[in-house]
């Protein structure tokens, strides 16, 4: 090579591949805490999922918490809670998963449903039903980033996912009242 | 040389900055979850590994690039195009050891380590040990192993980030994956 060839390379390089990383890297942590949970406890039983749910989960707060603070720096405020909803599901969902939200569906008292329809981290794994019970090993860490987002712009929540076909999933966010 | 809207600039800075943050998170997480810095190297290194055996693939779909000639083609493929890829930061390439089979990537920027400091009690912890493995995987799977390592860390107050790579030997058949 072609050191031409690496030039021209070089050039049409537009880095849309920094998702590719995170994709990796999602999944190979998801990997490790099942190992590792499944080596110290010398099983998987519904405890041990609990805690690899909880441990996922909980690295993702702390991402999205992360993530809101830069995201709405020079936002002005928010005018309400589905304000702050809507936000999530175009603003936060687009600079995180490229997409936004598909639809949007509350029953005005604090419960929110995020469909989307072609979840980036479910894309891989497959389309359809196929290993549809290790869906939640996925969905974990986003929930954590949904909480966490909506943490740091004051709202407390309980985010939760559900799969019934691939690629597609629902988060549900119940805001938490004082 | 790029003519992103803004908006691009923004989501590509953004979904670094997903990943740096994932990072970080998965650095402390391995933190507590080990006593001491040499297990979250290690653990660091072997999930770098299994990254990069799977990377690879993703690198030469999107690259197309063909077989390398020789280990400064690798090197100048790594450099250019891989680190520029998916780190957006083009390391140089340097200090090559007379027979041709070590040399160094520079790193003036690392993205894994924006607004990272290591507390005081982590001073042997290789925060960007990933990367290491990770180039190892790949290599591996291209039939190369090479021995990879951080040499100088900015998190550790050198002045740049300098990583050593080695040829170790070409590898004639096709190892199982997997560094359990």
């Amino acid at each position: 090579m072609r050191n031409k060839e690496v030039a021209c390379l070089e050039r049409k390089l537009t880095g849309m591949t920094d998702e590719a990383l995170f994709e990796f890297l999602h999944m190979e942590i998801v990997s490790h805490v099942y190992k590792e949970q499944q080596a110290s406890n010398g099983g998987m039983d519904n405890k041990d999922r609990a805690v690899c749910v909880s441990v996922l989960e909980g690295m993702g707060f702390r991402v999205g918490q992360g993530l809101i603070e830069r995201l709405t720096r020079d936002s002005p405020s928010f005018k309400d809670e589905l304000d702050i909803m809507k936000f999530i599901c175009k603003d936060f969902w687009t600079k995180v998963f490229r997409r936004q939200i598909d639809n949007l569906r509350t029953n005005h008292q604090g419960t929110y449903v995020l469909q989307d329809n072609k979840f980036a981290l479910l894309t891989q794994l497959s389309n359809g039903k196929q290993y549809l019970d290790h869906a939640p090993k996925y969905l974990a860490f986003s929930c954590g980033m949904v909480r966490g987002a909506l943490s740091n712009i004051g709202l407390d929540s309980v985010v939760t996912a559900e799969v019934s076909v691939m690629p597609s999933c629902k988060f549900q966010v119940v805001i938490q009242k004082l | 040389m790029s003519r992103q809207s803004n908006r691009t600039t923004d989501s590509k800075k953004m979904n670094s900055e997903l990943f740096t943050l994932t990072y970080g998170a998965l650095v402390t997480q391995l933190c507590k979850d080990y006593e001491n810095d040499e297990e979250v190297n290690k653990q660091l290194d072997k999930m770098g590994y299994n990254i990069g055996v799977r990377l690879i693939e993703d690198f030469l779909a999107r690259s197309s690039i063909g077989r390398c000639q020789d280990f400064r083609e690798t090197a100048d493929v790594i450099a250019k195009v891989a680190f520029k890829m998916y780190l957006g930061t083009t390391p140089s390439v340097t200090n090559w050891s007379p027979a041709g089979d070590e040399f160094s990537l520079i790193l003036e920027s690392n993205p894994l380590v924006d607004f990272v400091e290591l507390p005081d009690n982590h001073n042997t912890l290789i925060y960007s040990n990933l990367l290491c493995g990770a180039l190892r995987g790949s290599l591996e799977m291209v039939q190369m192993a090479v021995d990879v390592k951080f040499v100088q860390d900015t998190l550790r107050g050198d002045n740049v980030t300098e990583i050593r790579m080695k040829f170790i030997k070409r590898i004639e058949e096709n190892l199982p994956a997997g560094d359990e």
